[in-house]
């Protein structure tokens, strides 16, 4: 119901629109992941998705990162195709922390520099721009003490600022985030907070996976409560109510108590 | 005087027995050939290591030994045969993979020791002069002239490569979602290392023969993950402690009278064990409170 107004009212191919998906279905096997997923993402927007876990959060991210196949629906970002957006880097992903191989012998301002190769030639040979960029992507989420240091060595809260500068370095217009705020201190995470709010403000458009509820509000003017369908969407102040977070969180359990 | 004389000539003893493999003519290109497939091997082998590839080199190491046979019987350059049949192995085991709820050790073990054994019963039905000890561990100081050019040109191909294409390699083996996202060829490049791994083992085979080629495969690059956490380094870690082992285990055949391809690995062994103790010790002084 909410999807249909927000297709009704949102400009179709308009440039104003950062992330567009329309009755997405995601299927694994007999498992139904998602199923009719509709959401509109303007640019210069924050969206929050929130549901329990195993309600298809990282699938939906996934589908829009073209990383599972859709059994039906689209998805257009920034009012084209999703391959061509990835391939002009405008399509940005920080994984969960976990995904990460925390003892891999990389140090934090290669793991930002990678953000850049599609920039780079066939050798990925990194010009002074580059550096740049990552010096700067690195300032931003103030982690420019550690640029040297080994992945691992870091916390968990700076190890996600980091995924966070290689999205920046990337130079993203949309940005999708898996989990931002799990595993992650105060200190972190006001600065990922921090460094979000700046690229909304900037025209990004973003879609950030949650169940943590508390920064919601502050960070993200609309929300998506997810339950393999789209259980509600609109305003974070709408959306995050008592009687839709029972429905969102409490129908599995309501079968298991 | 006469005090000093006989360390003098203790002195240029140990250098005529450090120099004098290195006469022979069979000897410099046993360590020709020997260093070539050691330095490819090792660069490799810092990847594989890193996404967990190692029982991949062990399954395409011993899937090309049919292929090496065949080529044989058919006049073939053992390469062609070898190549053929890694590449081969590589796509069966990433068939079966996908096509069924098998983990992939599983699948790796049934297809490469089935194509183990096809060549065994090859070489058991040709009627020639095929010596599968040869074949199984490297005929390094019997390698004809047609051997080393083989041995020589891959090896140049197959480092270019992994130098030129290194970065792709190490996002590949970090962040393939990265990668995609990016758009970068993350099949591609997934594919190339596999098949430069068909081609190291061919470029092995003559050097230490198939079974332990996958050593060469492992151990300079789990010995150089050990020393240091920068991926940059290992690239120059594992082949140059690769390349003291070839040496080493040459020489030492020579002295020692014993298998040339058997010491080099010994020899790689023996120094992924100093570097377990050194990677110890550095943890014990680093957890230690200050």
């Amino acid at each position: 119901m909410t999807g249909g107004v927000a297709r009704m009212t949102g400009t179709p191919g308009g440039s104003g629109l950062g992330l567009r998906l329309q009755g997405v279905t995601v299927r694994y096997g007999p498992v139904l992941a998602i199923e009719d997923v509709t959401i509109d993402l303007r640019a210069g927007e924050a969206c929050g998705l929130v549901g329990m876990n195993g309600s298809g959060k990282s699938t939906l991210l996934k589908a829009v990162l073209g990383l599972v196949p859709l059994q039906s629906g689209s998805i257009e970002v920034l009012g084209g195709g999703v391959s061509p957006a990835r391939r002009g880097g405008l399509l940005g992903y920080v994984p969960q922390l976990d995904d990460l191989d925390r003892d891999f012998p990389v140090a934090v301002a290669d793991v930002v520099l990678m953000g850049r190769y599609h920039r780079m030639g066939w050798r990925r040979r990194p010009h002074p721009a580059d550096r740049a960029a990552v010096d700067e992507s690195l300032e931003r989420v103030g982690l420019t003490s550690l640029a040297g240091r080994q992945i691992g060595r870091l916390s968990g809260g700076q190890r996600q600022r980091v995924l966070l500068a290689r999205a920046l370095a990337q130079e993203a217009r949309v940005l999708l985030l898996d989990e931002p705020f799990t595993g992650v201190d105060a200190v972190s995470e006001a600065a990922v907070t921090a460094v979000l709010k700046e690229l909304v403000a900037d025209g990004c458009s973003v879609l950030l996976s949650t169940h943590d509820l508390a920064m919601l509000p502050d960070l993200c003017e609309r929300s998506v409560l997810l339950h393999r369908q789209v259980l509600a969407q609109g305003r974070t102040a709408d959306v995050v109510t008592p009687g839709n977070l029972a429905r969102a969180f409490g129908l599995d359990l309501g079968g298991a108590r | 005087m006469s005090r000093w004389a006989p360390a003098v000539v203790h002195a240029a003893g140990w250098w005529d027995v450090l120099a004098e493999p290195w006469q022979f003519q069979f000897m410099q290109r046993a360590l020709l050939v020997t260093l070539v497939a050691a330095v490819v091997c090792a660069l490799l082998s810092c990847w594989l290591v890193l996404i967990g590839w190692s029982l991949m080199g062990d399954a395409v190491s011993h899937a090309v030994l049919p292929g090496v046979v065949l080529s044989y019987i058919l006049g073939l350059p053992f390469a062609a045969g070898a190549f053929v049949f890694g590449i081969g192995a590589v796509a069966l085991i990433g068939t079966v993979r996908q096509t069924t709820r098998l983990k992939e050790d599983a699948v790796i073990g049934v297809v490469f020791t089935t194509v183990f054994a096809v060549g065994i019963v090859l070489v058991s039905v040709t009627p020639s002069q095929i010596d599968l000890s040869h074949i199984l561990f490297g005929n390094v100081l019997g390698a004809s002239d047609a051997d080393i050019v083989q041995v020589l040109a891959l090896g140049a191909v197959a480092l270019a490569v992994l130098v030129m294409l290194r970065r792709d390699f190490t996002i590949y083996a970090f962040d393939r979602v990265q990668a995609h996202v990016l758009g970068l060829p993350v099949r591609r490049t997934g594919a190339l290392l596999l098949g430069l791994l068909a081609l190291t083992v061919v470029i092995a085979l003559q050097a230490v023969g198939v079974v332990l080629a996958v050593a060469m495969l492992i151990t300079p690059g789990a010995t150089a993950y050990l020393l240091t956490d920068r991926i940059d380094r290992m690239l120059v870690v594992a082949p140059v402690l690769a390349a003291g082992c070839a040496v080493v285990g040459i020489w030492s055949s020579y002295l020692l009278d014993a298998a040339s391809a058997g010491l080099v690995v010994v020899c790689q062994g023996l120094v992924f064990a100093v570097a377990y103790v050194v990677s110890r010790v550095r943890q014990a002084r680093a957890s230690r409170p200050v």
